[in-house]
């Protein structure tokens, strides 16, 4: 019964996954960026939260919409300003300012909060209960809780591109930059709008993941980037539902690892991602045609 | 020693190519002479001269690699860590069996670039952004696999053996001369590679890949080479670093597998100057003095490292050292052309000013 | 065959809607336009012809912003509009449907025309007023364009640009990739759109056609222009040798684009 419990685990795990990597999903398919600092945004996130609460002493759900707001304002910002200017100088440069802003954030936080790990005191004794489902099946309600919370997110970036004007726009800006300025887009705000959505969905992410487990500076890129990644991959660009795919495999994928041996988690879950990198390189060598 | 190519213009008339320098025995010399000097520097310099030395020359070896794969390539790469952790290991194993770890550096460095085969089938198919990932990833799934066999440390290192018992001065000598050999070796790599046929046709990638494949230029031969010479150079200064800690630790601060080694070369290479061979001795002179002015444990040097890195990439794309050579147009390794129209010949060319020779500078991201 | 449009008669006098002065634009080290003027004036169809190359999209690309040049200007209505970004160009009036189409793949039909009509400014043209134009979209709304033919992606793009309600409808090369009929039906709309208030510019490699709806006439070769007028003013063998830029002197064999029956294609070799 510890592999049912350790599938049913991967895959509420894998909302979380999902959660990471939508972001990093939109980003690359709209204005066709690689984040490489998008795990330490998450990170970022968690700070900002552990910050707020204890700056202002809010009762940790009032915490959430703040912090999803300031990344979500940090993000059209970003874009706008670094991102903006490093798309227009090509690829090579995007991935060295993405790359520089990893390091610096990643030190940054190293700087002011030390090497110690944090914990997002959430006050609920909610959170850290469980619930068992027949004699051994124990599921922790934290995990069914951000699994829900990537559906709702999902739900929402879905309806939010196809029903809403800045996610036509968004959509419209990705298939065509040109023909979008054509019919009157200023294809810089709306790239501006889609950093703002990616990193408030990032914010989540982080602020669950803070809830999880620790988190500490060197997090971003040791696991979120790479989880988020791996998601996006295996699940394949360009659908939303597929980083929902794409997390449950991997989460699976690192529970079983992690039953055959305790310190094969990560392995696993490495040796997926790269084994889909080569089996379905198509996938992601073909470039989004540029009309 | 000039390389002259033929080439007819429309009317009939012959352009020639040349090397963009006359003397580049005059570069040659000077070279040497500089390592000669370098090389004798643990006779009259003090010690502690030496050790920041011994890091610099690790880096500058780093760096070169880096900007082969990036400047030249155009591969970023984000994992170069793996092959300067797997180089420390490479050096740690034969040195567990016996043997001297300085003998065994070439060890390290050829089974770095062996290593480099399997993990280019790996990534080699893949567009930028994707493949910087891969890199990542490669590091990342290497650290854990290295981690997991206890007999070489698992997750907290080893000593490294065979270096008990020496005379300090002396053991730092043969680090220093160690790194030394390392850094003119992986320069010399980079610029051998440059001078060749080789050079031009990384060029030709960087500047457009399809037209490069499509004219015919072995484009995949050329960046697997460029992978593994790269991957060799990193490993045999993992190899040096692991001498120079006296010990191989996986993680943390200075841990071989840490992505603090990749962010150093990469923002030496950029703030040096991407895509020119002297680049990287400037971004490492760069490196040094940042890391030596607000302290290596201290995480500033990195944040500032990295806030530099990034503007130098958005504003000054071609580095400290673009900046110089355009106010000075000098080129300490020649590995342009210069194209002369008919009827132009050197003199003319000294004596007027702007002349219609263009220099087609091979050895320069455009 | 569609009947010809009766083109509209030029008013020569008040200020053009639309000036281009001595535009210069170079792609790169290339030089596509050496100094091209042109006035376009309200409510009139002005075409530009010219072989493949002579410069004709690069010069409507420029004008809708996309195209920096190196030189000249581009006034619209009466303002300076040469370094305004294309955007705001739209915003302004000056709407460009443009060559091969460039619809939003994944988007569906009624979503690509909502597009348009984002950044519209006031005016007649609404998504309903185009399904009236072309009724055969209302039952297809909620499709991707991309299973579409050439002329429906076509009427797309135009319904697209006029939702915006533009004052200066630009059109690259309506003809590419279409059959002769089905551009003729595209072209039978003209009179409902320049009906609306809005004036035209379009660029056209079938000469025929052109002549057929426009009120006045340019004709590019290599970045130049070789001629310039009323389609009435101009004889066929003017327009030759202004297109092909060389003396009359063509083979018997080789038809001149002019002579070409309206229901055959282009006459391009």
């Amino acid at each position: 019964m510890a592999w049912v419990n350790a599938v049913i685990q991967g895959i509420l795990t894998g909302g979380l996954y999902a959660l990471f990597a939508c972001g990093l999903s939109l980003m690359f398919g709209v204005m066709k960026v690689v984040n490489l600092a998008h795990g330490d945004l998450a990170t970022v996130a968690g700070y900002v939260g552990v910050g707020v609460i204890a700056a202002t002493n809010v009762p940790f759900l009032w915490s959430v919409p703040i912090v999803v707001a300031i990344m979500a304002v940090l993000g059209y910002v970003l874009q706008r300003s670094l991102l903006q200017a490093a798309i227009s100088r090509g690829e090579l440069i995007t991935l060295i300012v993405t790359f520089g802003l990893s390091i610096v954030i990643e030190n940054g936080l190293l700087q002011f909060f030390t090497a110690n790990t944090r914990g997002i005191g959430t006050g609920s004794s909610l959170i850290s209960a469980s619930f068992s489902i027949g004699s051994q099946i124990t599921i922790a309600w934290l995990d069914v809780v951000i699994f829900g919370l990537a559906i709702v997110v999902l739900l929402g970036l879905q309806y939010f591109l196809s029903g809403s004007k800045y996610g036509r726009l968004i959509r419209a800006v990705a298939d065509d930059r040109e023909a979008a300025q054509l019919s009157g887009a200023d294809y810089r705000h709306v790239f501006g709008i889609a950093a703002g959505v990616a990193f408030a969905t990032v914010a989540l992410a982080g602020i669950s993941y803070g809830m999880t487990t620790v988190i500490d500076p060197t997090s971003g890129t040791d696991t979120i980037l790479l989880f988020a990644f791996a998601a996006v991959v295996i699940g394949g660009l360009g659908s939303l539902w597929g980083t929902l795919i794409g997390g449950i495999v991997l989460g699976v994928a690192q529970q079983i690892g992690a039953q055959i041996n305790i310190s094969d988690e990560l392995l696993a879950g490495y040796i997926v991602f790269l084994a889909v990198l080569v089996i379905r390189p198509q996938g992601l060598t073909a470039r989004r045609s540029e009309s | 020693m000039s390389a002259m190519a033929d080439t007819t213009l429309r009317s009939g008339e012959k352009l020639r190519v040349t090397r963009s320098r006359r003397n580049v025995a005059w570069t040659g010399i000077g070279a040497v002479l500089i390592v000669v000097i370098l090389a004798a520097f643990p006779y009259y310099v003090k010690s502690g001269v030496l050790v920041i030395m011994i890091q610099g020359l690790i880096v500058l070896a780093l760096a070169s690699m880096w900007n082969l794969l990036a400047g030249y390539a155009g591969l970023v790469s984000v994992g170069q860590q793996a092959f300067f952790g797997l180089g420390a290991y490479f050096l740690l194993i034969p040195a567990m069996h016996g043997l001297s770890p300085f003998a065994a550096l070439p060890i390290a460095a050829i089974g770095g670039g062996v290593a480099g085969f399997p993990l280019w089938w790996l990534v080699s198919r893949l567009r930028t952004g994707y493949f910087a990932i891969a890199t990542w990833v490669m590091a990342a799934a290497i650290l854990q696999l290295i981690e997991r066999f206890q007999s070489i440390g698992g997750g907290s290192g080893l000593p490294l053996p065979g270096l008990v018992g020496y005379n300090p001065a002396v053991l730092t000598a043969d680090t220093y001369w160690a790194a030394l050999a390392v850094a003119v070796l992986a320069m010399a790599a980079v610029y051998v590679l440059l001078r060749s046929r080789l050079g031009l046709v990384l060029t030709a990638i960087r500047d457009d890949e399809r037209a490069a494949r499509s004219s015919g230029a072995r484009v995949g031969v050329a960046r697997l080479l460029v992978f593994v010479v790269a991957a060799a150079g990193c490993a045999a200064a993992g190899g040096v670093e692991a001498i120079d800690q006296l010990q191989v630790t996986p993680v943390g601060g200075g841990g071989v597998f840490s992505v603090q080694w990749t962010a150093i070369m990469a923002f030496a290479v950029i703030i040096g100057g991407l895509g020119t061979i002297e680049g990287p001795i400037v971004g490492t002179i760069v490196y040094i003095v940042l890391q030596q002015t607000l302290q290596s444990h201290n995480a500033w040097y990195l944040i500032i490292l990295g806030l530099v890195a990034i503007g130098i990439a958005l504003f000054a794309r071609r580095g400290l050292w673009g900046l110089l050579d355009e106010k000075l147009n000098i080129r300490l390794f020649p590995v342009g052309y210069y194209l002369w129209t008919p009827g132009q010949s050197r003199r003319r060319r000294r004596n007027g000013s702007v002349s219609a020779g263009t220099d087609v500078k091979a050895g320069s991201a455009s | 065959m569609s009947e010809a449009v009766a083109p509209q008669r030029r008013v020569d006098s008040g200020t053009p809607l639309l000036e281009v002065h001595d535009l210069v634009v170079h792609h790169g080290q290339l030089r596509a336009l050496s100094g091209i003027s042109l006035r376009v004036y309200p409510g009139e169809v002005y075409a530009i012809i010219g072989a493949n190359g002579a410069g004709k999209s690069t010069l409507l690309r420029t004008i809708a912003g996309l195209h920096r040049p190196s030189g000249g200007s581009i006034v619209y209505d009466g303002k300076n509009v040469t370094g305004v970004r294309p955007d705001k160009r739209a915003t302004a009036g000056i709407v460009m449907v443009p060559e091969g189409r460039r619809l939003f793949a994944s988007l569906t039909l009624e979503e690509n025309l909502k597009v348009g009509a984002t950044y519209a400014r006031p005016g007649p043209w609404t998504i309903g007023q185009v399904y009236d134009l072309f009724p055969w979209m209302k039952e297809r709304r909620n499709q991707r364009t991309a299973q579409m033919s050439g002329g429906e992606q076509q009427s797309v793009a135009i319904g697209r640009a006029l939702v915006a309600n533009p004052r200066v409808l630009l059109l690259d090369e309506l003809s590419l990739g279409l059959a002769p009929v089905i551009l003729q039906r595209i072209y039978g709309m003209l009179p409902r759109i320049l009906a609306s208030g809005v004036t035209v510019l379009l660029v056209e490699q079938d000469v025929s056609q052109a002549m057929r709806v426009a009120t006045h006439l340019q004709c590019l070769l290599e970045g130049r222009t070789t001629l310039e007028g009323r389609p009435s003013d101009v004889t066929a063998e003017e327009v030759e040798a202004a297109y092909f830029g060389m003396g009359s002197s063509t083979s018997a064999d080789a038809k001149s684009p002019v002579r070409s029956a309206p229901d055959v294609e282009g006459g391009e070799a």
